[in-house]
Parts: C-alpha cells; sequence; structure tokens
C-alpha cells in the first residue's frame, strides 16, 4: 500500500522506507519554533533537563509576537526571558521587534520553511507551512523544550482525508472562503489527529497566500497538519524566499485516504463563521436574507489574512470608501516586510484615508491580547482564525470569521457585507 | 496509580479559550494560571474546585490553541483526572508531557453526571461511577506514559531515565 504525501516526509525524517498510519516514530526535526507566549514555559522546562544547550542554534526559530510589542510588564518579562534565552545559546533566528512579524507569515517570507522539512511549533497554527509542502504541527511547550534540546520528537503517523479540489473560485472568494466553508462541512473536529490533504486541478487556481490560508486553518478542523503538493507557484515563491535546499515528496497513487472529499471551488460563495466556534458557517446569500447583523469592529490581518494578497484585496475594496462613523477598523500587516510593500502599493494610504487604524505587526487582537480588545456586546468581523467565547475580549462579546473582501466591506456599510453590495 | 473525586461535567467542542483565556497568558505560573481555570465557561468551577476532582466532557476536549497553559491550569486547580468522548491533539499530548491524567471513553463521558463520585484506575483503564453503580472500560495508559504521568511529566521523566 502507498503512502500519503505526508507519510511519506515522516518516513523521511525516521529514516525509515515505509511508515504506515498509527505507527509510533521518532523523527529529525527540520525547524523548532516558539513565540512569546509559549517559550518562556518551553525554556523553564529545558532548564531543568540535563543537556548542554539546544540541539542546533540554526533550527530554532524564536519570535516574539503575540504580545509584543510588550503589552504590560509581565509581557515584557517574558519577550525579556525568550531573548536573553536566544543570546545565550546563540539562536540565528530570534527575531526583535522592528524585524519581526507574526511567526506564521514570517517565516516562510525568510524562507526557513521548505518543502519536505519536519516542523514543529509550539503554536497550534504552525501548521501554516504544509502550503509549502512541508510536515509541519502545533505542539505544546514541553514538546518543544524536547525538540529544542534533541532536536527530535516522536508522532503517531496520522491517516488522511484527500480534498479533491477542482474547479477556479469566482470572484471574492478567497482561501479563507474555501477553509470555512471545508470545516462547515466537517466540523471542529472532522480531521482530528487525521492529515488534511489538498490535491486536484483546483490548487493551481490558489495563490500561495490562499495556500497558506487554508493550511493555516487546518488546527480548526482537528486536523495534526494541512498539506499541499509543491507546484509551479510554490516553487516560485522558493526561488524567492528559500534560503536552503529541498526535497519534494508526492502522495503515492495508491495512498490510502479514510475519506475523499471533492471540493468545486466554483461553487463556493463568500462564507462567514459565527459564534462561537468555526463551523458555524453561513454563505453571504444566507446572510444576505437575516437581519442585518451590526458590528462594532472589524480586523483585518493575524498569521491566517495578514498577508499581501488579503492587504491587496482589502484596500481594492475600501478604496474611495469610510468605515462607518463608529466602526473601529484595525489592519494589522502581519510582517514587516509586507507592512514596507504595502506602503510602496499605496495601501496603507487608502487604509488610513478610509479611517483604519494600521499597526506594527503584532498577534494582538486575535487571542483578545491588545490592540482591538472587545466590550460586553460588541460585534466584530474579522479575519482572524478562532471565533470562541471570550476569544477576543469580554465573554459575551462576538466574533464573525471571514475573509478580507467580506471585512473590508463589513467596514463599509457597519454590517456583515459582500463587496458586491459596494457595486465592486 | 488512581483517581478519584466529584465530577465537573461539561459538553462538547471545551476550548482551551475558555480553559485558560488569553488575557491571563502574560503569566506561567501553575497557581495564578489556576485561580482563572475554566473561567468563560464556568464561573463556579475555581469557588468549587477540590483536590481530586474530576472533569467530564464530551468530544474534542481542548480544542484550540496549543497552549501547555491549559493543561497546566487545570492540574493546578487540583483535577486529578480529565475524561471526555475524545481531546484534541495538541491538548492530549501537553497533557501527557505535563503529568495531567487524561482518558478517552465515550461511554463514561456520556452516563457520568456532574456532581457524580468517580473513579479511576490507570493501570487497567477502568472508569467507577460510584454514585451511580456503574463502571466503563477506557484506554488504558501504556507503561510509559503511565511512567510519564508518575513522573509529573515528560522532563522528570528523561531525567529519571539519564
Amino acid at each position: 500500500m502507498g503512502m500519503t504525501m505526508t507519510q511519506k516526509i515522516l518516513a523521511n525524517a525516521a529514516g525509515l522506507p515505509e511508515v504506515k498510519a498509527g505507527q509510533l516514530i521518532m523523527a529529525k526535526l527540520d525547524l523548532v519554533l516558539g513565540n512569546d507566549i509559549t517559550s518562556p514555559v518551553a525554556i523553564k522546562e529545558m532548564d531543568k533537563m540535563k543537556v548542554n544547550g539546544v540541539f542546533d542554534k540554526d533550527k530554532i526559530a524564536l519570535v516574539p509576537d503575540h504580545f509584543a510589542p510588550n503589552k504590560d510588564i509581565k509581557s515584557a518579562e517574558h519577550c525579556k526571558c525568550v531573548r536573553e534565552f536566544a543570546r545565550r545559546n546563540k539562536i540565528t533566528n530570534y527575531f526583535e521587534m522592528g524585524e519581526m512579524g507574526i511567526e506564521h507569515a514570517l517565516l516562510p517570507e525568510k524562507g526557513l520553511t521548505v518543502p519536505g522539512d519536519v516542523i514543529i511549533g509550539a503554536d497550534s497554527h504552525t501548521c501554516t507551512y504544509g502550503a509549502l509542502g512541508a510536515f509541519s504541527t502545533g505542539v505544546g511547550s514541553t514538546d518543544m523544550a524536547a525538540g529544542m534540546a534533541t532536536g527530535e520528537a516522536w508522532f503517531k503517523v496520522p491517516s488522511a482525508i484527500k480534498f479533491n479540489l477542482i474547479g477556479k473560485p469566482s470572484k471574492w472568494v478567497s482561501g479563507k472562503d474555501v477553509i470555512l466553508h471545508i470545516i462547515g462541512l466537517i466540523g471542529v473536529d472532522g480531521a482530528l489527529y487525521r492529515s488534511m490533504e489538498f490535491t486536484g486541478p483546483g490548487v493551481a487556481e490558489l495563490s500561495m497566500d490562499d495556500r497558506f490560508t487554508i493550511a493555516n486553518m487546518a488546527i480548526e478542523a482537528g486536523g495534526k497538519n494541512g498539506i499541499f503538493p509543491v507546484d509551479e507557484k510554490t516553487v516560485q515563491y522558493l526561488n524567492e524566499h528559500a534560503t536552503r535546499d529541498y526535497k519534494v515528496f508526492e502522495a503515492d497513487p495508491d495512498a490510502e485516504y479514510d475519506e475523499e472529499i471533492t471540493i468545486d471551488l466554483s461553487s463556493l460563495r463568500p462564507t462567514v463563521s459565527f459564534p462561537h466556534l468555526p463551523e458555524n458557517t453561513h454563505t453571504i446569500d444566507e446572510i444576505h436574507d437575516m437581519q442585518p447583523i451590526l458590528i462594532d469592529q472589524v480586523v483585518i490581518g493575524s498569521c491566517t489574512n495578514g498577508r499581501i494578497d488579503d492587504l491587496r484585496i482589502a484596500a481594492k475594496v475600501l478604496e474611495g470608501h469610510k468605515k462607518t462613523k463608529d466602526m473601529r477598523l484595525i489592519i494589522i500587516p502581519a510582517t514587516q516586510a509586507i507592512y514596507m510593500q504595502a506602503m510602496e502599493e499605496g495601501l496603507i494610504k487608502t487604509f488610513i484615508e478610509a479611517g483604519a487604524v494600521v499597526s506594527t505587526p503584532t498577534c494582538g487582537p486575535c487571542l483578545g491580547g491588545y490592540m482591538g480588545v472587545l466590550a460586553a456586546g460588541e460585534r466584530c468581523v474579522s479575519t482572524t482564525n478562532r471565533n470562541f467565547v471570550g476569544r477576543m475580549g469580554h465573554v459575551d462579546s462576538e466574533v464573525y470569521l471571514a475573509s478580507p473582501a467580506v471585512a473590508a466591506a463589513s467596514a463599509i456599510t457597519g454590517k456583515i457585507s459582500c463587496p458586491c453590495e459596494l457595486g465592486l | 496509580m488512581n483517581a478519584k473525586g466529584r465530577v465537573f461535567k461539561y459538553g462538547d467542542n471545551v476550548d482551551t479559550d475558555v480553559i485558560i483565556p488569553a488575557r491571563y497568558l502574560n503569566s506561567s505560573d501553575p497557581a495564578e494560571l489556576a485561580t482563572h481555570c475554566m473561567e468563560d465557561i464556568d464561573t463556579e468551577f475555581v469557588k468549587k474546585v477540590q483536590k481530586g476532582d474530576i472533569i467530564v466532557a464530551d468530544k474534542n476536549f481542548g480544542c484550540g490553541s496549543s497552549r501547555e497553559h491549559a493543561p497546566i491550569a487545570i492540574k493546578a486547580s487540583g483535577v486529578s483526572c480529565v475524561i471526555a468522548e475524545t481531546f484534541a491533539r495538541i491538548f492530549y499530548r501537553n497533557s501527557i508531557n505535563i503529568g495531567l491524567p487524561i482518558i478517552e471513553c465515550p461511554e463514561a463521558a456520556k452516563a457520568i453526571e456532574a456532581g457524580d463520585e468517580v473513579e479511576v484506575d490507570f493501570d487497567s483503564g477502568v472508569i467507577t461511577d460510584v454514585t451511580k453503580g456503574l463502571s466503563f472500560q477506557g484506554q488504558a495508559f501504556p507503561e510509559f506514559m503511565q511512567k510519564i504521568i508518575a513522573s509529573e511529566g515528560l522532563v522528570n521523566y528523561i531525567n529519571s531515565k539519564n
């Protein structure tokens, strides 16, 4: 029996000719990642271990991004702990404020994640790098500590669901709508413990930024990882970014899948997840038939949708418009390079003229940290990834997950809207 | 190894944001995290929880973020075991790694009610609802996982082997 793409990568990293679903393996790691929330716990654990420093100073990435720039004294202490650890261990890929970005946008941009890699990160959205044909998955701080110390991690080899993408997305339908549709279809535990392998002719219709968004939210369906095949667009991206050689893996033609699901991209509509689970999805047409859902805040950014394509789409919608009077529109480019590019392309000017707050990269509002915390009874349309109870602030606030196009249109109308309602 | 205590019962998809809201993640001190455990889903939990108590929930317990602060907060609040129909995978891994016993058992998750007295035998995987007089077969921990839990986590276990 053949292997899935994920299984082939894991077999290679474990030095085995073959692996099967359910098998426990020890795999070599190409990158271990942590942020300012999870790394301090990992550092504390590593200090308890009887080891001499890290396994490889070039294969660890530390990115203070969640509560950075420091939101309060305790966060400052966490960032300091990470900074001092990086200095002590001469970590090559420590990204200080001003050089940093949201980890899952930053690392591919810096060329640190390439096809065939096995990557663990103490952040659940580590699954993002599957867009490049890598196996990457979120772990906790203790696993991160063990990974930093030994360069290895144990895995249970996952089985997989194959998503056969066909067709071409219509106007205003993006990667975000694809993944929200899929989560609505299979549920927040629909891919629990399993890989989500995206394949089919529809993949070629998706930009790299679309693919990052889709792989990023595999965790929201419970998935262990999400992964895309390497094609011309991937190679072009890697030619511009990769800092090292890579190995391309493909699923065997006779690979075994638990399930195969065909998604016709041409049939998808802009999709919104209602509170308080990403699986509570409605199309924009269904929303059109409901009572208007009035909103107080719009956030465009995060590891899910803070990339240049996302900002370009938002700017296209916002161009020549203004947000409604009482709306708070917060736009956060995911990295310094994206911020700079958005500035050069005039997108930042469009945002500010539309009445937006534009911030330095941070995860801040996505997890209710800072830079956009919600009060009781407030509603936010956000391009982020989770809409759990209290995720963005008060336990009685609400988050609606949507694409940058829908988020931008909603800021202009004051209710959840499609750009088509603006004649776009 | 055994756990015995009174049950707090929750439904499907209890996520890490309600187990320990991100607004408290500027701390990594277990005792401090425990004072906010389950705050956004059950404000009574922190007031009522006693050492040894057990959490029982339906499917996909611990979904969402990879924050190890979630099982740390539960453990530091005194909970001796979490039983659920299924667990989100990162939460499962994190719980074992920090020495919080967790066990999957759909039948037990369905039958056990809030306030029941429940006993769990980790060697056999048998879960007993003492209040109802019912027993369920959960998944027994393999030996290495029992050792990790007995060592209060992966790091101590690794150190004890070296």
